[in-house]
């Protein structure tokens, strides 16, 4: 066993020397289009609500506190507070997510832009992406259109027993999928996103229009076909998810319906079920601006920018050192 | 048996799956940030050495497999079965033709072999990876043609048939590779 060199770095000194120097990048890329950067809580009294996320609870001054999934909530009470635009750029935490992709412990940027819409925010992180990874190819695509290319199947029309019968002809499991929400997500990590970069030439894809059942905290609006779809957009890269954006649901109503709804599927799904962010509910109710708002995974940026294949080639001690 | 949840899978770990031991050879985490989590895994199906991908979803378990890798020493073979001997505790284990395979051809008896063991029976056998044995039959050597580097088949004394060069004899004996079939020398004289 090998075990005396577990105290050094699992990531190359000269990619720990890129991160530096993409830190640098990114702070000098906001501060010139003056999107300010904001400090929000790590540690808090309320968790995620995401169906799909787990919070890291902590033990603070006697009662459980978690660290964030995300600066989401944090960021927009400040824009409800007139902040305008601004940025996080600092750690997230999430409970189980560890593998040549993930670490529980992550960078994430985070950056809102008031009075913008989902589209004019995916032409930004175009624009970003292309001068951090030198890359001049950027495409989009409706998610709809991706499953037609892919898949030959309308993504939000197709019946369950159809998508089953699609994830059947392309996927081995081990498990028959519980709904369409399920197909779904297994069609776009499986089959479409490893092959998203048809040329074969490295590309920025860009995806909208996400189902409506996948909305999160976008708005959701009828497309031109008449379906309900998610204001939501990704950006991917070299087949890897890096950027999840929306148009901001500023609905506080909807807000409070859908924490519920998250929460309702825990409990069903016998995941942990925290306190949610109920401050979130009182800022959009107070008036929070129109806004859109992008989330991005910095160590996969720098996985890219260093053609890593693994997270633990840009991250200096990931969680089996740390 | 243990159970294996998927976050504990890694390679080498041996697995039960639809009723066949297998051994995982790759397992990645697939989760799209919204989305819901999986488990992309790739496993050898030890009894037919076939490799699956399956995707599990993430927190699915598995049960363990009772499979073990022995080094034994190969004794003989009665017809029917393969007989071999653990060296510190001399217990023996007969394995059919089926889970010796394609490694009979190698088997010289005396050697050490890696017998994989499921529920305490053989379920296949590695040879040594280098094997010394005697050529039984070739076509006449051609002596002083070293250079040329042709080869000839030879049969050797467990039945393997290699490509050997050209000036070599009956009753010599070669040193082989066992995952190639490639001929790696004359064996040294003891």
């Amino acid at each position: 066993m090998s075990d005396i060199s577990l105290w050094q770095p699992t990531a190359p000194l000269d990619n720990l020397r890129r991160r530096a120097t993409l830190l640098a990048d990114i702070r000098r890329f906001f501060s010139e289009r003056q999107v300010l950067e904001m400090e929000v809580p790590i540690l808090s009294r309320r968790a995620t609500s995401d169906p799909h996320i787990d919070s890291i609870t902590a033990d603070c001054s006697g009662a459980p506190a978690f660290l964030a999934t995300s600066p989401e909530f944090g960021l927009k009470r400040l824009l409800a507070a007139g902040m305008g635009d601004c940025y996080y750029l600092g750690k997230a935490f999430r409970n189980g997510e560890a593998g040549g992709r993930h670490n529980p412990e992550f960078t994430m940027l985070e950056w809102y832009r008031v009075g913008w819409d989902d589209h004019r925010l995916m032409i930004e992180v175009g624009e970003f992406l292309s001068w951090v990874l030198n890359i001049s190819r950027v495409c989009s695509y409706s998610y709809r259109a991706l499953f037609l290319k892919f898949v030959d199947i309308d993504p939000h029309r197709a019946s369950l027993e159809e998508l089953k019968a699609v994830v059947a002809r392309v996927l081995e499991l081990s498990f028959e999928p519980a709904d369409r929400d399920e197909c779904l997500d297994l069609l776009m990590s499986h089959h479409i996103e490893p092959n998203m970069d048809l040329s074969g030439e490295r590309g920025i894809t860009l995806v909208y229009d996400f189902p409506a059942s996948q909305a999160a905290l976008a708005r959701v609006e009828h497309d031109e076909l008449g379906a309900p779809v998610a204001r939501r957009f990704e950006a991917y890269v070299a087949g890897m998810e890096l950027a999840n954006g929306y148009w901001e649901l500023t609905d506080a109503t909807e807000q409070q319906r859908r924490f519920e709804a998250d929460q309702k599927y825990r409990v069903e799904h016998g995941k942990s079920v925290n306190p949610y962010e109920e401050r979130l509910v009182e800022a959009l109710a107070a008036g929070m601006p129109a806004c859109a708002g992008v989330a991005l995974g910095v160590d996969r940026l720098l996985m890219l920018a260093c053609g890593a294949e693994r997270i633990d080639e840009v991250i200096a001690f990931p969680i089996e050192r740390a | 048996m243990a159970n294996y949840s998927t976050n504990e899978f890694k390679g080498g770990l041996k697995v039960m799956l639809d009723g066949d031991p297998c051994s995982i050879v790759d397992n990645e985490f697939v989760k799209p940030g919204k989305g819901q989590a999986f488990n992309r895994v790739k496993l050898r199906n030890l009894k037919t050495g076939r490799v699956w991908e399956r995707t599990f979803r993430s927190g699915e378990s598995l049960e363990s497999a009772d499979v073990m890798d022995r080094d034994m020493e190969y004794l003989y073979n009665d017809g029917e079965f393969f007989h071999f001997m653990e060296p510190e505790t001399f217990e023996q284990h007969q394995a059919d033709a089926k889970a010796v395979g394609d490694a009979a051809k190698w088997l010289k008896e005396q050697d050490i072999c890696v017998v994989t063991l499921y529920n305490g029976s053989p379920l296949a056998v590695t040879p040594p990876n280098h094997v010394i044995l005697e050529i039984t039959d070739t076509d006449p050597g051609v002596r002083g043609d070293t250079a040329q580097g042709g080869t000839k088949p030879a049969t050797l004394s467990t039945g393997a048939v290699v490509k050997v060069p050209l000036f070599l004899e009956i009753g010599e004996t070669i040193k082989v590779d066992t995952r190639t079939a490639e001929y790696l020398g004359r064996a040294k004289e003891d």
